[in-house]
């Protein structure tokens, strides 16, 4: 077990120091530093209720903090909204699932970035480019989608998670934010998912995925940050660690 | 599509299935009369006051026909926008009398037919845009501000007319309502040229999609970066502007600003939208076939007409046919 310790900056795409939020007299989390690496999976794991997912929310502008800074590539970035966050290169595949079921693949793929042809002051949707290129951004991660004229009601858990994951990815974001993204999948259907994260990876996004399955960070993660009753208690190596140490890291029985 | 050799695919459900239908396959499918319900409704009605009344197909009746259905396929338009945000918008008809009124009024006072048109399309357009406000911003339920507005603007129109009809002896409207070009009344142009604006405005544009976005899942479109709020404002305010457009027409045809709501008008504006399959629930529409639904429903009165049905049992036919499009409408996929 290694006790929280200082990355140079440089290597951090997204950081933070001393950060909190509470919500009224209840403390979500106290004076967090946390940094995710350039290029790397990296997890927060912890206990429900520890803190994590309002972490990451503060983290990419869901909620705002009630103190201590925020670096993204380098830069202090307080992100007032998701969208601020979203246009500086972090995008964030929503515990939810936010697709919505009555639009086709190719068109949830570019919902509110749609590519449009200028005719004078009015711009119409480029149809034809977004198919096109939703079957490329498909494919590039081995995604297998019927049709992406498809509309969204009739797929899968897994493959509503993988077009989340594919839309937050082919945006050419920096980073990749996921909370719990196989929490409601079956056997199958949690592979495939993580199968797409380690393509993410050997594509160099970097990517925060938060979970509390220790197996899977352990497979998918290269750092790995515990989190237990609203304070970052350690981060460690994954290829260091073991299922035991991280039971004991969070549970706080070490 | 292609898909890479290597890596094993991810996901293979649902494969195949999206290939083309075979055509006895499209017509056993309930979810193909579903969509097509206005459609199928209109050539039924066709043939069967084609047989029953052949002067029902003569040119003159179809001409009159479909210029007695321009103001509804305005107004259905209007209230498709706004029922693909998951709302409906029950003071449409309130706000086509409301924009006669003042068409009516500020032509009397002799400012000219040009700003009165203008000014009654404006009213109408800040009508929706009110209902759009209260509802986003005041959070209040699309039925009960669309409820209260009804009641408000009947109100306004009663206190403006006096609760007397204006006459309108307007050159231009006289024109427009009599006038044709090829073989359409320029009324039945208007509405065709709104069913074209509307369709690529829904189909080909950024704002057409979140709109359906906005109608289909609102927290999702709104985590998305979408303005919700903005979305269905835009939705109630090109409402209102379909009723000031429809207000034209109807003053246009009788001649006159009355002080009345059709309220056959609202009640077949929302037929002719779920008619058209229309999702009452958001993120589903159409143009055409809300379009269609208005001229069904319109066939339906001229065919009753023509076979001297008592105007007392048109009402009847047109919810009947209603209640059993809407449950056609439940095997839509």
């Amino acid at each position: 077990m290694s006790a929280v310790h200082h990355i140079p900056s440089s290597e951090a795409i997204l950081a933070c120091e001393g950060l909190s939020k509470h919500f009224g007299g209840i403390r979500a989390f106290t004076d967090v530093a946390f940094q995710a690496r350039r290029g790397e999976v990296t997890a927060v794991i912890g206990d429900n209720g520890a803190g994590k997912s309002t972490l990451i929310r503060c983290l990419v502008g869901v909620h705002v903090p009630d103190g201590g800074e925020i670096f993204f590539d380098g830069r202090p970035r307080p992100f007032a909204n998701p969208d601020e966050a979203r246009k500086a290169g972090i995008e964030t595949v929503h515990q939810n699932l936010a697709l919505i079921d009555e639009l086709t693949v190719a068109q949830n793929l570019f919902l509110n970035r749609e590519i449009v042809r200028r005719i004078g002051p009015i711009a119409l949707l480029d149809r034809k480019a977004m198919r096109e290129q939703a079957r490329a951004m498909l494919s590039r991660l081995s995604i297998n989608m019927p049709s992406v004229n498809q509309r969204v009601r009739r797929l899968s858990g897994g493959q509503r998670q993988a077009i989340s994951i594919c839309r937050a990815a082919g945006s050419g974001a920096k980073l990749v934010v996921m909370d719990e993204p196989t929490a409601a999948l079956g056997v199958q259907e949690t592979a495939n998912v993580e199968a797409l994260i380690r393509r993410l990876r050997e594509q160099a996004v970097s990517v925060i995925l938060v979970s509390h399955n220790f197996d899977q960070v352990r497979r998918l993660s290269d750092q790995i940050w515990v989190m237990r009753a609203g304070r970052m208690v350690a981060t460690v190596r994954s290829s260091e660690t073991t299922g035991n140490e991280l039971v004991a890291l969070v549970t706080g029985a070490a | 599509m292609s898909t890479p050799e290597q890596n094993a695919p991810v996901h293979t459900a649902g494969a195949a299935e999206e290939s083309r239908p075979s055509l006895s396959a499209l017509l056993l499918d309930p979810s193909f009369w579903a969509d097509w319900a206005s459609v199928v409704g209109l050539v039924g009605l066709v043939i069967v006051f084609g047989i029953a009344q052949p002067v029902f197909l003569s040119i003159a009746n179809l001409q009159a026909l479909l210029l007695a259905a321009a103001i509804l396929v305005v107004l259905s338009i209007g209230q498709t926008f706004v029922v693909a945000t998951a709302g409906i918008d029950l003071s449409l008809a309130a706000a086509v009398m409301l924009g006669a009124i003042i068409l009516g009024l500020v032509y009397a006072a002799g400012w000219g037919i040009f700003l009165a048109c203008v000014l009654a399309v404006l009213a109408t357009s800040a009508v929706g845009f009110l209902n759009g406000v209260l509802i986003t911003a005041g959070r209040i339920p699309d039925f009960v501000v669309t409820l209260g507005t009804l009641s408000g603007i009947t109100g306004l129109g009663l206190i403006l007319s006096g609760g007397e009809p204006t006459m309108v002896g307007s050159t231009f409207l006289l024109k427009l309502a009599s006038g044709s070009f090829g073989p359409f009344g320029y009324p039945v142009w208007v509405a065709i040229a709104a069913v074209i604006v509307a369709h690529i405005a829904l189909y080909h544009t950024r704002f057409g999609v979140h709109l359906l976005a906005t109608g289909g899942q609102v927290e999702s479109a709104g985590a998305l970066g979408i303005s919700t709020n903005r979305v269905k404002i835009a939705a109630y305010t090109i409402s209102g502007f379909c009723a000031g457009i429809a207000s034209l027409l109807l003053v246009a045809r009788i001649g006159s600003a009355e002080p009345l709501i059709n309220t056959s008008l609202l009640l077949n504006s929302v037929a002719a939208v779920v008619l058209g399959g229309v999702s009452l629930f958001g993120g589903r529409a159409s143009i055409l076939g809300p379009a269609i639904g208005a001229l069904m429903l319109t066939a339906l009165v001229n065919g009753l007409t023509l076979l001297s049905v008592s105007a007392f049992y048109q009402p009847l036919a047109v919810g009947a046919i209603v209640v059993l499009a809407a449950l056609i409408m439940r095997y839509q996929k």
